[in-house]
């Protein structure tokens, strides 16, 4: 049950970061998900990119809607305040809490149905509004709780688990964010923790809509042959193709990074993403290409994975509508009410 | 038709058919205001079609000196503009009564009437010797008869000329344009008439200190007051004016001088199923924020609703009611969406439903709605209608207490958590079904996790029996707690009557008219206005008091009653309804005629828009 709290004890020589907590402190209740299943591995990269980043747990903001993936929330930082809302809406209750309060940290985690079949709408126009969140697709393919459907990014050809094969195109929720014209996208495999750690921290720190698509295989019904969500079709057929480090923003920079394939780009708070790019011709910079080469691959039944496409800093979604640097939700009440001085001079247009 | 002669001076209906986005609306604009100004009390509807240009359209004025606000059911001055549906206005003219028509051509000898008085005023022909221009001429024919009747009902014309420089202060060409149409009907009017008519306007001194609004624009500027930060919505008739009005509001009212930064967000949401999770999400974080909709939205919402409610977040939604079922007739009236409003959404759910009667209280209510919501921790919905929210009403001057500040409800701040041993968001301390709230980012104590899914009262999932039941029940006594904090129903006792007559929102108006001419005919009643749902002991304690009741209300299937059914222990056949759905305003005639049907002395109603023998 998941209510559960998991035993809070820690042993002296677990590391602490700079605000004095452990990894433990970043955890949440006990995860109630089958044993093996990709999500949990999302959650521990979710933790520790979270005490690596150093973040005060109440300032981050978990949300999410139905099904297996929308449960972690509260799997991880207990500390924070979770929002597990409805099937495929979580994208609206992220635009309304971001609204309210721009500078809290917003992590949204969903699954392929909750945001590519009931919630496509809302996951489109979250990405069009530019709001300032790190959104997380925890990707397996399948409907779980329901027992074993095929969802909207089911691959065509790709077999349930007895053994009907999917005859309808699949939607690619990287593919769809690029062409929403997306800041931060990009793609990973929930077995692959040193991939998917980075590419959370720059996420929370991008500024504006951050996309992570995680293959994250369902071991009770997509883990077959024939699938291709399961570990063993995921893990042949990734393909890394931009290595991404988190460099935390320092007091001075000491380190200096040779010239050549790397490539640096700079957070909104000063911390920087640095990309390695694993294949030559790749490039994470250009939508358009980044577009075709992914498409391309997909085709051959290849995921590339990695930050894939990356554009510093545009205007989010506070930025767009002109409030003010502090919360609207701390705006002082004399601030918004004009008082009855002022309801006389409203009044006078309407005689 | 009740046979009574009209009162001649300040006390007339004049109704204006024309055609859909010919202008007409400023004309008619510029009649009322002339009208208020002239310190007449008066009222203004919109028959109005879902329609950019082309489909008929009519407008109402009622002046009325006992300041009467609702639609009486008579015509006494019929301005017949649109050839389409000329031959109906005709036969809506009350007996006695005059039609005003373009003589520029000649009309069927067949749609004459003998009880009423034709005036021909060749307006076509006036335009277009005096103004160039297909568009400009078929815009001047309508403040052309406006000029007519500015000499026939004995306007001042040059308080209309002063209202047109200030209209079109930023356009002065148009003032004159306007005025030379103005003075071609007036003239003509004067020199073929006689003018005035005996139905006349007078002056009096009787709007002082009241202001001409509609409910929209009162509800946006209430959210203002009330100090909303969010607003969340998708376009839809007839609610749309009030978030235009929040706009126009916040662009003079909440843009920071000194940073140029904008104390608002408005956000136009892909469908309404967004816009209420914005709000949800903002309210959630500690910013007040509302939706404006109307029938078709609060469907698609009903799914967030239920979260709302249980899950236990504050929102505030504007329900600007219109002719239902499905797309219905969206540019007309009606008060349909009672039941939907009050038990919206699946599994056991019961919601606060507010009842503004006018704009002024549409201004008062958005306060309170905002109020109630976030003590309360649920939707409060306001439930407006098309005829309160876009038609302009004379309402008194509003006013605003300054010493009034936001009641947040029960949510603790840092201080108060870090003193606390342990934080529970669904543990009912106080023994009021109200339970305490945090918001994000403000201690880690404060976290807690927000689910639709079965929840026990430490806030944790659970699936067991007991646990589910001990919050479920909390939020009954959490609603019984509502019945108390809800603004009461408003019991007008006029004397030991058994009679009694119960409405909510904009029927108001037509039943207070409806009790004077009942009362006239020695026929006492008693009315209560509920102003809220939960029904608080007042609402039981007047049906107990009546043993017949009348309720009024604008729908089919007497949704009113059956809450009140439902949520009393009122015998059910005490009740008998008085059921308005033509998507019309509620007139006061029809509730009288009602009222006389049911006691025994009724004659039945005659069809106005039927065709004579």
């Amino acid at each position: 049950m998941t209510y559960l709290l998991k035993p809070k004890v820690a042993h002296p020589s677990l590391r602490r970061n700079s605000l004095g907590f452990t990894r433990r402190d970043y955890e949440g209740t006990l995860s109630t998900l089958c044993a093996g299943c990709g999500h949990d591995s999302i959650t521990a990269a979710i933790t520790e990119a979270c005490w690596s980043l150093e973040m005060e747990p109440q300032n981050l903001v978990k949300l999410s809607g139905i099904g297996c993936s929308s449960k972690t929330t509260a799997y991880f930082v207990s500390g924070g305040h979770g929002f597990n809302s409805v099937h495929g809406r979580m994208p609206s209750i992220a635009t309304g809490a971001n609204a309210a309060n721009r500078n809290l940290s917003y992590i949204g985690v969903s699954g392929d149905g909750d945001t590519l079949s009931i919630g496509m709408g809302q996951f489109c126009h979250a990405i069009r509004r530019n709001i300032n969140m790190l959104y997380i697709i925890e990707n397996n393919g399948v409907y779980g709780l329901t027992k074993g459907q095929f969802s909207a990014s089911a691959d065509m050809g790709s077999t349930a688990k007895k053994g009907e094969a999917n005859a309808q195109v699949p939607i690619d929720p990287v593919l769809t964010a690029l062409s929403l014209g997306a800041g931060f996208v990009a793609r990973s495999f929930s077995g692959d923790k040193a991939q998917l750690v980075p590419l959370i921290q720059a996420g929370l720190k991008h500024r504006g809509f951050a996309l992570i698509d995680v293959l994250s295989p369902c071991v009770t019904f997509n883990d077959h042959e024939g699938s291709t969500k399961s570990y063993a079709f995921s893990r042949e057929h990734y393909q890394e193709v931009v290595h991404t480090d988190f460099v935390p923003k320092m007091p001075e920079i000491t380190t200096s990074y040779e010239a050549g394939e790397a490539l640096s780009v700079q957070m909104h708070d000063g911390s920087q993403v640095r990309l390695r790019k694993l294949e030559k011709d790749y490039n994470p910079t250009d939508r358009s290409a980044a577009y075709a080469d992914i498409q391309r691959r997909l085709k051959e039944r290849e995921f590339l994975t990695g930050l894939l496409y990356v554009e510093p800093s545009p205007a989010d979604f506070h930025d767009l509508n002109e409030t003010p640097a502090s919360a609207l939700n701390a705006v002082p009440y004399e601030k918004l009410s004009p008082g009855s001085e002022g309801l006389q001079k409203i009044l006078d247009r309407y005689r | 038709m009740s046979a009574t002669p009209p009162a001649l001076i300040n006390d007339f209906v004049v109704k204006i058919a024309t055609v859909n986005g010919t202008g007409s609306a400023s004309a008619n604009a510029l009649l009322m205001k002339s009208i208020f100004r002239a310190g007449i009390p008066v009222m203004g509807k919109n028959y109005f079609p879902s329609n950019i240009q082309g489909l008929p359209t009519w407008y109402e004025i009622r002046v009325s000196k006992a300041g009467y606000v609702a639609r009486s059911g008579r015509v006494d001055v019929m301005v017949a503009m649109n050839v389409e549906t000329y031959g109906r206005d005709v036969m809506e003219v009350s007996p006695g009564g005059y039609l005003i028509y373009d003589s520029t051509w000649p009309r069927s000898p067949l749609l004459k009437r003998e009880d009423i008085t034709f005036i021909g005023l060749p307006l076509a022909r006036l335009c277009n010797e005096n103004f160039d221009g297909v568009r400009t001429r078929i815009l001047m024919k309508n403040i052309c008869y406006a000029g007519a009747l500015v000499a026939l009902l004995n306007l001042d014309l040059e308080k209309i000329r002063s209202l047109l420089a200030e209209t079109y202060a930023k356009k002065p060409k148009l003032v004159d344009s306007n005025m030379k149409a103005i003075e071609l009907g007036y003239n003509h009017a004067r020199e073929h008439f006689s003018c005035p008519l005996p139905l006349r306007l007078e002056p009096m001194d009787k709007t002082a200190g009241h202001i001409m609004i509609d409910g929209n624009t009162a509800a946006a500027l209430g959210c203002v007051y009330a100090g909303a930060t969010v607003g969340a919505w998708y376009p839809i008739t007839p609610s749309t004016s009030l978030m235009d009005g929040f706009k126009s509001f916040c662009e003079k009212l909440r843009v920071d001088p000194e940073t140029g930064a904008k104390n608002y967000m408005i956000v136009q949401a892909e469908d309404e199923l967004a816009a209420i999770g914005i709000v949800l999400g903002a309210m959630w974080n500690g910013a007040r924020a509302f939706t404006p909709t109307s029938g078709p939205g609060i469907s698609l919402m009903n799914e967030f609703l239920g979260l709302a409610y249980y899950a236990e977040v504050p929102a505030v939604v504007f329900d600007v009611q219109r002719v239902g079922p499905s797309t219905g007739m969206p540019t007309r009236t009606q008060q349909s969406d009672i039941m939907a409003a009050a038990y919206a959404s699946h599994g056991d759910t019961r919601h606060v439903v507010l009842f503004p009667a006018h704009p002024e209280e549409c201004f008062y209510m958005a306060a309170t709605a905002f109020d109630l919501a976030e003590r309360l921790q649920t939707p409060v919905m306001v439930l407006s209608d098309l005829d309160i929210g876009m038609n302009d009403w004379m309402c008194p001057d509003l006013k605003w207490d300054d010493s009034y500040r936001p009641d947040r409800g029960k949510m603790l701040g840092v201080e108060e958590l870090k003193k606390m041993d342990r934080f529970f968001r669904y543990l009912d301390v106080d023994e009021d079904g109200i339970t305490y709230r945090t918001l994000p980012g403000v201690h880690p104590k404060g976290a807690y996790f927000t689910r639709g899914s079965g929840h026990t009262q430490y806030g944790g999932y659970t699936e067991d029996s007991t646990e589910y039941q001990i919050v479920l029940d909390r939020l009954k006594r959490k609603f019984n707690t509502a019945a108390q904090l809800v603004p009461p129903a408003i019991v007008e006792s006029r004397g030991r009557h058994n009679i009694g007559i119960v409405a909510v929102g904009s029927s108001h108006g037509a039943v207070c008219e409806a009790l004077d001419v009942l009362a006239a005919r020695s026929i006492g009643a008693n009315y209560m206005r509920i102003r809220a749902f939960p029904f608080g002991a007042e609402v039981k304690q007047f049906l107990e008091d009546h043993a017949t009741i009348f309720v009024v209300e604008q729908n089919r299937d007497a949704q009113l009653r059956s809450l009140l059914t439902l949520e009393t222990s009122v015998e059910k056949s005490k009740l008998r309804s008085i059921l308005h759905y033509s998507g019309l305003s509620l007139s006061s005639e029809f509730i009288v005629e009602g009222v006389l049907a049911e006691i025994g002395e009724a004659r039945r109603p005659v069809l106005v828009t039927s065709p004579s023998p």
